[in-house]
Order: C-alpha cells, then sequence, then structure tokens
C-alpha cells in the first residue's frame, strides 16, 4: 500500500517496516529512522541492489534539505498544495546547446556521494576510498557503454575543452607525412549539422591518421559507436546531455594504442593521463546522465523532431523570409538556427526576454562578430547577423515552443515595420543593387 | 514473487502520477507526468509475466527516485543579486 508523504503524519502512523538493505551505514538520526521506514517500505522487497545505485534511500534526512529561509516554512510539503515555487516568474529555457538541466535521476544517483559517501576514490585503504571507487568504475562503464567502447578506454576530465586539449597536444607533433589528426565535431553547436563521421572515419583509419571527434552535442542524442565510426579519440561533456558541470570524458582508444600526453602532472591518476582527484559525485552524475540517456535516446529524438518540425513550421508559415541555416538532411532536430532577413538579431534577442536564446555559440558570444560557422557555410553577412538559435531539449514541452513561435512572430513583425531596408523590399527595391554612399 | 496484477500496475501508475505533480519545477513537472503516461502506454501490450515484472520493478525504483527529488526542497529561495524581482513576464 503506498504512503502519504506527509512527514509529521508519517513520522506517528507508520510501523517500522524491515528496509532491505541493513548493511548500509545507520547514523541514529530519529528523522532519518523515521524516513528510511517511510521509504523502506515503498521499496519492494525483491530489489537487491548495491547502495550507490541509488535505491537504498538512508542517504537522506529531510532536515537537511529544509531549506527556505526567505519563506520560514519548516516542512517540506510534499502535500497536494500546489507548488510555490513558480510565483516568481522566469524566462522560459530555449538555449539547451549551452547548457542543460540535471535530469532529476543524474541528481539523484549523486546526492549519495556528495553526503554519506564522500570517499576519495584514490584511498586505498578504507571502506571510504573502495565505495568511492566501485561507484567511478561504474560510472566508466555506463559512459562506455552509451559509446560502445571500452571502460578502460574512458578518462574523466573536467569537460570537454580539456578533452580536447588533451587529445590535440600531443598528437600535433607527433611525426607523420602530412597529417597527424583529424578533427571534426559531431554535431555542430551552432545550427545542429551532423558530420560524417562514420565515413570520415573509414578515411582517417585507412590513411592511418588518427580521428578525434568533439562529441559533446551528440553523445546520448544520436546512435554513436567509437567501432563501428572508427573514432580514435572523442570528447564528451556532462552538462550537456543532463548532467552536471564541471565534469567531462575523453576516449582513447587502446587497440591500436592512441598515445596522448598529459595537460596536467600530479599523482598519476587516470593511468597518469589527467592527475588530480576524480571527482566522485560529478563522475556518477556523468554515468548516471549517459545511462539514462541510453535508455532515452529514441523517446527524446522521436519527441524533439517533432516539436522542432512544430517551430519551423509555424514560423515558417507565418514568416517570409526566414532561412533556416544548416543542412536539413544532415541535421539533428534539437538545435534549429533561424536567420530573420531584415531583423538584427540581437534587437530580436532582447525583445524575446522572457525566452531564453541565444544568437550562437555561448562560447563565443561575448564577441560582437557574427558565427564563424555562419560565415563558413556562406551565409550573407547581413542574414548571419539575424540568426537565433533556438535550442529544444528533454524537458521543452509543446507550451513553450508554441509560446517562443509567438513571441518570436510578433516581435520580428514589429521589428521589420521599423525596419527602412524592409520598407525598401516590401517596395521592390533590390537592396544588393543599391550603392551605399561613404561619407 | 508473483508477478504483478493489472490491479497494482494501475495503482504504480496513479502514484507516479500523483507524485510528479508536486514537482516544483514546471519542466520536471511536465517531463515527468508525460513520460510516464508514454511509458505505461508504450507498455500496455506486455505479455511476458518475466518482462512486466522487470518493467515494475524499475517503475518502483523511478517512483522512488521522484519521492526522493520532491523531499529535496530544489526550488529558487535565495534569489540571486543584481537580478529585478518583478516577473519578466508581467512587463510585456
Amino acid at each position: 500500500m503506498l504512503l502519504r508523504t506527509a512527514w509529521r503524519r508519517a513520522a506517528a502512523a507508520v510501523p517500522v517496516a524491515p528496509g532491505p538493505n541493513s548493511t548500509a551505514p545507520t547514523r541514529g538520526l530519529r528523522l532519518r529512522g523515521t524516513l528510511r521506514a517511510l521509504l523502506a517500505a515503498t521499496v519492494p522487497a525483491g530489489a537487491d541492489l548495491p547502495p550507490w545505485r541509488g535505491d537504498a534511500p538512508e542517504y537522506y534526512t529531510a532536515s537537511l534539505f529544509l531549506v527556505d529561509h526567505a519563506t520560514q516554512s519548516d516542512v517540506p510539503s510534499a502535500t497536494a498544495t500546489p507548488p510555490q515555487a513558480e510565483s516568481e516568474l522566469r524566462p522560459l529555457y530555449m538555449d539547451v546547446q549551452a547548457t542543460t538541466p540535471l535530469d532529476p535521476r543524474v541528481l539523484d544517483a549523486m546526492i549519495p556521494y556528495l553526503v554519506n559517501y564522500y570517499g576519495n576514490p584514490h584511498s586505498r585503504t578504507h571502506a571510504y576510498g573502495w565505495e568511492s571507487e566501485a561507484a567511478m568504475e561504474h560510472a566508466r562503464q555506463q559512459v562506455a557503454s552509451l559509446i560502445g567502447a571500452d571502460p578502460r578506454e574512458i578518462i574523466f576530465t573536467s569537460g570537454a575543452t580539456e578533452s580536447n586539449n588533451i587529445a590535440i597536444k600531443e598528437l600535433e607533433s607527433a611525426i607523420q607525412p602530412d597529417t597527424s589528426l583529424v578533427s571534426v565535431m559531431t554535431v555542430n553547436n551552432e545550427i545542429g549539422v551532423k558530420q560524417p563521421i562514420a565515413e570520415i572515419g573509414r578515411i582517417c583509419s585507412s590513411r592511418k591518421v588518427y580521428f578525434h571527434t568533439d562529441a559533446a552535442q551528440a553523445v546520448g542524442k544520436i546512435p554513436l559507436d567509437v567501432n563501428d565510426m572508427k573514432i580514435d579519440l572523442m570528447s564528451i561533456s556532462g552538462h550537456k546531455i543532463y548532467g552536471p558541470k564541471g565534469v567531462g570524458a575523453i576516449y582513447i582508444r587502446r587497440r591500436p594504442r592512441v598515445r596522448v600526453e598529459a595537460l596536467q602532472s600530479g599523482g598519476g591518476q587516470e593511468r597518469g593521463m589527467r592527475s588530480g582527484t576524480v571527482p566522485t559525485p560529478l563522475v556518477v552524475g556523468l554515468g548516471a546522465a549517459c545511462e539514462v540517456a541510453q535508455q532515452e535516446m529514441e523517446y527524446d529524438h522521436k519527441r524533439i523532431s517533432k516539436l522542432a518540425e512544430r517551430l519551423t513550421q509555424k514560423i515558417m508559415k507565418s514568416l517570409p523570409d526566414v532561412v533556416m541555416n544548416g543542412d536539413p538532411e544532415h541535421h539533428y532536430p534539437g538545435c534549429i538556427n533561424l536567420s530573420f532577413a531584415y531583423v538584427e538579431g540581437e534587437s530580436l534577442l532582447m525583445a524575446l526576454k522572457d525566452v531564453a536564446l541565444s544568437s550562437g555559440s555561448a562560447c563565443t558570444s561575448a564577441s560582437l562578430e557574427p558565427s564563424y560557422v555562419l560565415r563558413a557555410i556562406g551565409t550573407d553577412e547581413d542574414l548571419a547577423h539575424s540568426s537565433i538559435r533556438f535550442g529544444i531539449g528533454r524537458f521543452t514541452t509543446e507550451e513553450e515552443v508554441d509560446y517562443t513561435v509567438e513571441k518570436c512572430i510578433h516581435h520580428v513583425k514589429r521589428l521589420r515595420e521599423m525596419s527602412p531596408l524592409w520598407e525598401m523590399v516590401q517596395d521592390g527595391i533590390d537592396l544588393k543593387s543599391i550603392k551605399w554612399t561613404q561619407h | 514473487m508473483a508477478a504483478s496484477s493489472r490491479a497494482q500496475v494501475l495503482d504504480l501508475y496513479r502514484a507516479m502520477l500523483r507524485e510528479s505533480k508536486h514537482f516544483s519545477a514546471y519542466n520536471y513537472r511536465t517531463y515527468a507526468v508525460r513520460r510516464i503516461r508514454d511509458a505505461f502506454r508504450e507498455n500496455k501490450n506486455v505479455k511476458d509475466p518475466v518482462e512486466i515484472q522487470a518493467l515494475v520493478n524499475k517503475a518502483k525504483r523511478d517512483l522512488g527516485i521522484i519521492r526522493r527529488q520532491n523531499a529535496v526542497k530544489i526550488a529558487p529561495t535565495q534569489r540571486p543579486r543584481g537580478i529585478p524581482t518583478e516577473s519578466v513576464r508581467n512587463q510585456q
């Protein structure tokens, strides 16, 4: 029978049920015992999984998280009252290429390692170290299975940027006839185009050239297999796949062996390729994110494709002179880059202030230059300045897409009304034929 | 352990939907409700009792995750400094 989760009632009424994991450490907090009983009664008797898989609920106490200094409410209300958090409105989030929110399943996997099982995974002499190491190796297995690799080929780093640097550093100076390394982004973060990785891999392996790919935007979203695609090095980023920030991984092929040089020297952790204590909570989060991504890939892809179709169709139907940047055939649906002619991109972004959007890559957004990607695909300067990137992710809803579309159409129309270029176009003047005078 | 009956599966479904509505974040709330509905709908016609039990066990684990995550008060309590407090949408 399923229990209500009102803490006070539960504390009084719940009989102490025998928990399935009696080997887990008990620390003697009264409330924790109640919580254990409460949640133990809902864990099925057959689920005897090791505690670090997140099934044993003992790691929580209600008191740890009763943080609401502003409102002074003392009990985490899980009753039927409507959630109060949304009384403060924040913009819709449509910028998943920049970063993604944590999936609740990922946070659930991480919390034990932030609160209870806080050992250093490189400590060899006590249980804290052993359990932390076991969690780290389990996470390594989860990452490896997402890309078809062997766990020994995964090195944890602080993110895809560090992974990229490790991959490129030594190989640039390796002695090879012409090229020593080909490095390609699997899915472009600005226009969403998918590169023909399998073909490139085949060519590289036949010419004996190392092939590195930055798969930060692709891992967990499209199927990737390092053996099918003959990838030698791959960079993975945690926070692009609903995992935590500050962690990533690099895949380094073992057969045939790819040699890389370490960027940072120290205690020789991670087979000497990346010294520094491995942050167990973060890598557990990365592993959980990879496992969730593997399970959800098909469902997410179908849904995101549908939403992307909806967004582009609605916008293109209501507005003329909108160009989608990037090859429509080889395209990851969750990243839509549209150029609205005769509208300046920054002013459109400012107008759409209750939707979190971006006009180009977050890592280069500080500069005012138009995106190098758009320039490279041959977009006109003026269209490159008017591009907006819409990001659709696992948690994006249909309402959010509809709201974004509606606001976008409204503001583009409004900005075009104000634009003298638009007026000239309406009057039939060909803008390319105008000779702008120079002062 | 005897295979789960239809009634048990329905109870589990209702419990998961009920718990999911407690997520304070809009995106998590809508995702959980939608995913649960779609997952139960997709597996509607599974006949093999072993497979059914495996799915039910996974669902129970996920129900545990939802309950634990709702117990953690993740709502933004301290607004970051430097950001105006009026609702942005009301300015439209």
